[in-house]
């Protein structure tokens, strides 16, 4: 930054620049004379197989070392992730049997216990306060797990596959008894799950609470839309990944958060990671889990896990920095301890903050659990994944729209709630059945539909016959989907090929006919010019070490040419849009809404509508990215516009600039900082977008780590993964330094 | 020592940049104006000594910036001061641990902000009952002083309300509510007022007298306002630029202002009601005692001033036994009420 200062202090005061003093002066020395190395000596131009630093490998021998032979002394890594498994297995199988698999009743005891638990801890609140209540509850499920601790560990053993201690049939404790309990209640000894009646209604009556009337029907149709397809065990097996996801990773990265904010040592190293666990794609998270934990439900959590919590340890961080001084220091002045004030001042304070980062972690789990079918998760995903390669587009898009569907109901349900929860209203005295409405509804209908779904089978599960729609529905669609498409060939096939020949293929000859010097060099320039030495020396370190060393370099230039065309329509789609949105409040609330709906889709839905009209192909890959990244430039070109103070306009139409005028010379430039912004996000988004593209073909970095998953080549997978995260670092870096260049150089901030 | 100090501030400095504590060292535990702006540094609160009496309203008076926060965040340690020592009690604060430090807070010092600093998620009669519920008291305890407290404002019936459903005035008085729960022997105050609007402003420090009547608290206060300041004070402290550049009554600031920066202050006081008798007659110079008539030498000259005016010679000062002990002419009178002799 220094640097530039002072080069514009020499050009103002009018020295005269010498063309080794502007941008393009350097970079134009800088490609010329890398271009000449690059042609003296091949190594500069492709960097030679020889002396690729084997860091793959390296990575793959430390996964298999870790999986197979390390030991943290007492026990080993496998014992480690094993138990991880294990602790990690228990609550889901519990969803599992709630929610789609059923249960013997003994099967049911956990939950019948903590159900227990949770209704002795309400009444102790009751009747006392929040400490004896989480007093009685521990003490519920102390005495429980005491007792059943034969099972827990005959349970642990089996699964760290080692010999049992002791026999659990020795011991039978009073936990058991509500069993035989359920045993008498339960025909043929199987307890069904929850009939759908029942959780669509749950979800409606949670929607009206937080939203009123509008949302409850929002949501309650789409959750039948689940169950009137036929889609409904699949999605409770989605969900119930969702379920026990969220919490865990809403607790881990709370946890994260405030350790961050606590301590400098943390925050200097979580920071950066959050930062490259931000720009790593799913797919790369995957690879390592795999090698780790094998493939299965229990992996896939864990991938979901790892992915979603970044987004809400930053919005902790974020929360307990935004907390007025005021607040805080009255709570110093009170008396708090540091943990007092951690749980009664700074995190209630900021609740809505913290549950918009819950919304995001909601989010982000749908949209892993969906790609976690590549490792074996089940549920919409596995069936979408399945029809996706077996191009039965009907089938795909039903199964899409049950995905969306419920990333719709389940954004909108937290988002209301994260609003309403700032919305402190006193409530007049009432009694216990008007305070607690929708509780004692939600009970009521559990109560009557668990009863109705003996009488009723339809009410437990819809059968086959009171579909909506079914397979062969599901085949039509297929079908005049076909016939669409086509009908349609006729139109896009010229396009098509006319882009491919003419745009695509030369932009990737040109990309990949590129000495990776050039780029280096490049990159090098512009870090030097925009942040000096230091953002100098660490893109083109990150560029060098993490892309071309480890031999990505052409892997690397194919998602650069992917990106890159896909950036262009992008952003020649969504910056017109935006400035469109910012002359007229009513398009720009039409554009947010469709923004906001775009955003809450899971990545994988958008493969859907590229594969039907492009078929399967680069084009195709391209017009799947465009969507899902055109977003943010949408929204920042809109915002930055926004900010553009009125009087500047004003001034402008003053001098008698005309509307044009006005827009191009004068609030462009101003907006065009945040615009850059909403590019970098562009980008960011793009480079997630073109590893999940892998599933239909592709010879980028996100295929790389796609043919990683299945030979759990963990070394290929992860490097492949970082180069992806290290070229949106790098865009990143140098946007934003470039942008807050120029915002100072506007006197903006 | 002496018995009736309550809090005792010896040569603070607060100095706000990278390296407060080096800087500092550097300078001799003396930087100068030139060296705080050469090296980046702000010195919010620089070389202050004052003591604060039992029982005693102190008022800290200054244009935005001049330091009065940081002064009083240093003496509740909100902010630790760069040097310097602060007593509380007679104890050495700035040596208090994490420990004793939430003690001290938790039993002796309350705290009123400008911003009310509520929590916004927790009811009128949960955040008055907070400072209580913190130190661990069970929950009927605490609500039944919480309730005590919330009459005492006069918010009684509102204890379900939420911060954001009342008006400015009613949220500060959560504030002052909350802050008198756990009956502080300190009560400070920062600028408790001025986020007001003038007429709920006027009705706040009438409340705030009447409470101080009855509770006699020792009071630290800071606002911008001098007319507030006279209205409330036994003593008034001015800060500049981080110098505390005047301590002193009320009367004495207005009639012996320290420099242009406090006249400036005290040009628009209300001198009438400030500036008593005594301190601007003329003392006699009879030995003896003796008897008399005339006006009382504590009243305000405001309220004996249509007297003097209207008398054509001077007028005899007594005291409260009816001793002449000075006279005051009508000269003397316009220059007290005006601040420059003729009219
Ligand atoms: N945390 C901080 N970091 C840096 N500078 C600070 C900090 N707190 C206060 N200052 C500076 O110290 C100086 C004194 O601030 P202080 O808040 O004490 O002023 P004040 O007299 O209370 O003003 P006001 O009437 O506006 O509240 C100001 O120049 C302010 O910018
Ligand atoms: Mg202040």
């Amino acid at each position: 930054m220094s640097v530039a200062t002072a080069d514009g202090v020499k050009g103002g005061i009018g020295l005269r620049r010498l063309p080794t003093d502007t941008v393009w002066g350097q970079l134009g020395i800088a490609v010329a004379v890398s271009l000449l190395l690059a042609t003296l000596l091949n190594m500069f131009w492709n960097w030679p197989a020889e002396l690729v630093l084997p860091i793959k490998i390296w990575i793959t021998d430390l996964f298999r070392w870790l999986d197979k032979e390390a030991t943290l002394g007492l026990f080993t890594v496998k014992d480690a992730t094993r138990t991880v498994s294990w602790i990690l297995k228990q609550p889901l199988i519990w969803f599992e049997y709630l929610l789609w698999k059923g249960a013997k009743p003994f099967q049911m005891l956990p939950v019948f216990w903590i159900a227990m638990a949770t209704l002795a801890g309400f009444v102790a609140y009751r009747l006392r306060n929040g400490r004896s209540a989480v007093l009685v509850a521990f003490l519920v499920l102390a005495v429980v797990s005491l007792d059943g601790l034969p099972h827990i560990l005959l349970s642990l053993t089996k699964a760290l596959r080692a010999d049992p201690l002791m026999e659990p049939a020795a011991f039978i404790g009073i936990s058991e008894w509500p069993g035989y309990l359920l045993e008498l209640l339960a025909p043929k000894n199987k307890i069904k799950p929850l009939p759908w009646v029942a959780v669509v209604a749950g979800f409606a009556i949670f929607a009206h609470w937080v939203g009123g009337w509008r949302l409850a029907i929002l949501v309650g149709f789409c959750m039948s839309y689940l169950a009137f397809t036929g889609l409904w065990r699949e999605s409770m097996k989605t969900f119930s990944l969702v379920a026990v996801a969220v919490p865990i990773s809403a607790v881990l990265g709370l946890f994260l958060g405030v350790w961050v904010t606590r301590s400098k040592r943390a925050a200097s190293i979580l920071t950066p990671m959050f930062d490259l666990m931000q720009a790593t794609p799913h797919l790369a998270y995957l690879v390592p889990v795999v090698v780790m934990f094998g493939a299965g439900q229990v992996p896939a959590l864990i991938a979901t896990v790892i992915f979603a919590m970044p987004p809400m340890a930053r919005c902790t961080i974020l929360a307990l920095q935004t907390v007025p001084s005021d607040v805080v220091e009255s709570g110093h002045m009170n008396g708090c301890t540091p943990r007092q004030l951690l749980w009664k001042v700074q995190l209630p304070a900021s609740q809505k903050t913290l549950l918009l980062g819950l919304n995001q972690v909601i989010m982000q789990t749908l949209a892993m659990v969906v790609i976690a079918s590549l490792v074996g998760a089940q549920g919409l995903g596995h069936k979408l994944l399945f029809s996706l390669q077996q191009l039965k587009l009907g089938f795909a898009t039903m199964q899409g729209i049950a995905i969306v569907l419920m990333a719709v109901a389940l954004d909108r349900v937290t988002q209301a709630y994260a609003n309403r929860a700032t919305d402190y209203e006193h409530r007049e005295s009432r009694s216990f059945v008007e305070q607690h409405f929708h509780l004692v509804l939600f009970a009521a209908v559990i109560i009557v539909s668990i009863i109705a779904a003996y009488f009723f089978k339809d009410v437990a599960i819809l059968s086959k016959k009171m579909l909506l729609a079914d397979n062969k529905s599901a085949l039509e669609l297929d079908k005049s989907i076909k016939q669409i498409t086509f009908f349609l060939i006729d139109y896009v096939k010229p396009i098509r090929d006319w882009l491919t020949v003419y745009t695509l293929i030369p932009l990737r000859n040109f990309y990949q006919g590129t000495p990776w010097i050039v780029v280096l060099a490049v990159i090098g320039v512009l870090g030097f010019r925009l942040g000096g030495r230091r953002l100098a020396l660490l893109v083109c370190s990150l560029f060098f070490f993490v892309i071309v060393l480890p031999g990505n370099w052409e892997f690397a230039t194919t998602t650069f040419y992917y990106v890159s065309s896909a950036l262009i329509v992008c952003v020649l789609i969504g910056v017109p849009i935006g400035i469109w949105a910012s002359r007229s409040p009513r398009v720009a609330k039409i554009t947010m809404a469709c923004c906001d709906t775009l955003q809450t889709f899971p990545s994988f839905i958008y493969l859907l509508p590229a594969i039907m009209l492009f078929k399967v192909g680069e084009l195709a890959i391209i017009f799947a990215i465009v969507p899902y990244a055109t977003v943010p430039a949408i929204r920042y070109t809109y915002l930055g516009l926004r900010l553009v103070p009125e009087v500047t306009g004003e001034a402008a139409r003053m001098s008698g600039a005309t509307t044009f005028q006005r827009l191009w010379k004068v609030q462009l430039p101003i907006a065009l900082p945040e615009i850059m912004l909403g590019v970098n996000q562009t980008i960011m988004m793009a480079l997630a977008m073109t590893a999940i593209t892998a599933l239909i073909g592709g010879t980028d970095l996100g295929q790389e780590i796609y043919r990683a998953l299945p030979t759990s080549d963990a070394g290929r997978g992860v490097m492949a993964g970082l180069g992806i995260a290290t070229m949106g670092i790098i865009a990143d870096r140098l946007i934003g330094a470039w942008a807050d260049q120029r915002k100072k150089n506007l006197g903006v901030e | 020592m002496s018995d009736d100090v309550q809090i005792e501030c010896r040569n603070i400095w607060k100095v706000f940049g990278a390296d407060p504590a080096g800087f500092m060292r550097r300078h001799n535990n003396q930087p100068d104006t030139e060296a705080l702006s050469e090296e980046g540094y702000i010195g919010a609160v620089r070389d202050v000594s004052f003591d604060v009496h039992r029982g005693e309203i102190l008022i800290i008076m200054g244009l935005s910036g001049s330091g009065k926060s940081t002064i009083i965040r240093c003496i509740t340690r909100l902010n630790d001061p760069t040097i310097g020592s602060v007593r509380f009690d007679g104890r050495d604060l700035l040596a208090a641990s994490e420990k004793e430090l939430i003690e001290i807070r938790r039993h002796k010092m309350g705290m009123v902000f400008q911003n009310f600093g509520l929590l916004p998620h927790r009811d009128v009669m949960s955040n008055v009952a907070f400072p209580l519920e913190v130190q661990g008291l069970e929950r009927a305890e605490r609500e039944a002083k919480a309730r005590e407290m919330i009459e005492l404002v006069g918010l009684g019936g509102r204890e379900s309300y939420f911060p954001r459903e009342l008006s400015g005035g009613q949220q500060q008085r959560v504030g002052i509510a909350r802050s008198l729960a756990v009956e502080p022997d300190v009560w400070f105050l920062d600028e408790p007022f001025s986020a007001l609007d003038p007429l709920i402003r006027s009705e706040m420090q009438d409340e705030f007298i009447r409470l101080q009547k009855m509770l006699r608290k020792t009071i630290v206060f800071i606002t911008h306002d001098f007319e507030e300041a006279t209205k409330l004070a036994d003593r008034i402290g001015i800060m500049k630029d981080g110098h505390l550049v005047q301590l002193s009554t009320p009367e004495e600031m207005v009639l012996n202002p320290a420099d242009d920066y406090v006249a400036e202050f005290t040009k628009n006081a209300p001198r009438d009601r400030i500036v008593s008798v005594q301190a601007i007659m003329t003392p006699t110079r009879a030995k003896a005692p003796k008897k008399g008539t005339g006006v009382e030498g504590r009243l305000s000259i405001g309220e004996v001033a249509e007297q003097v005016l209207n008398s054509d010679g001077p007028v005899n000062v007594v005291d409260k036994d009816n001793i002449v002990v000075g006279s005051i002419d009508r000269k003397r009178m316009t220059k007290a009420l005006f601040g420059r002799e003729g009219v």
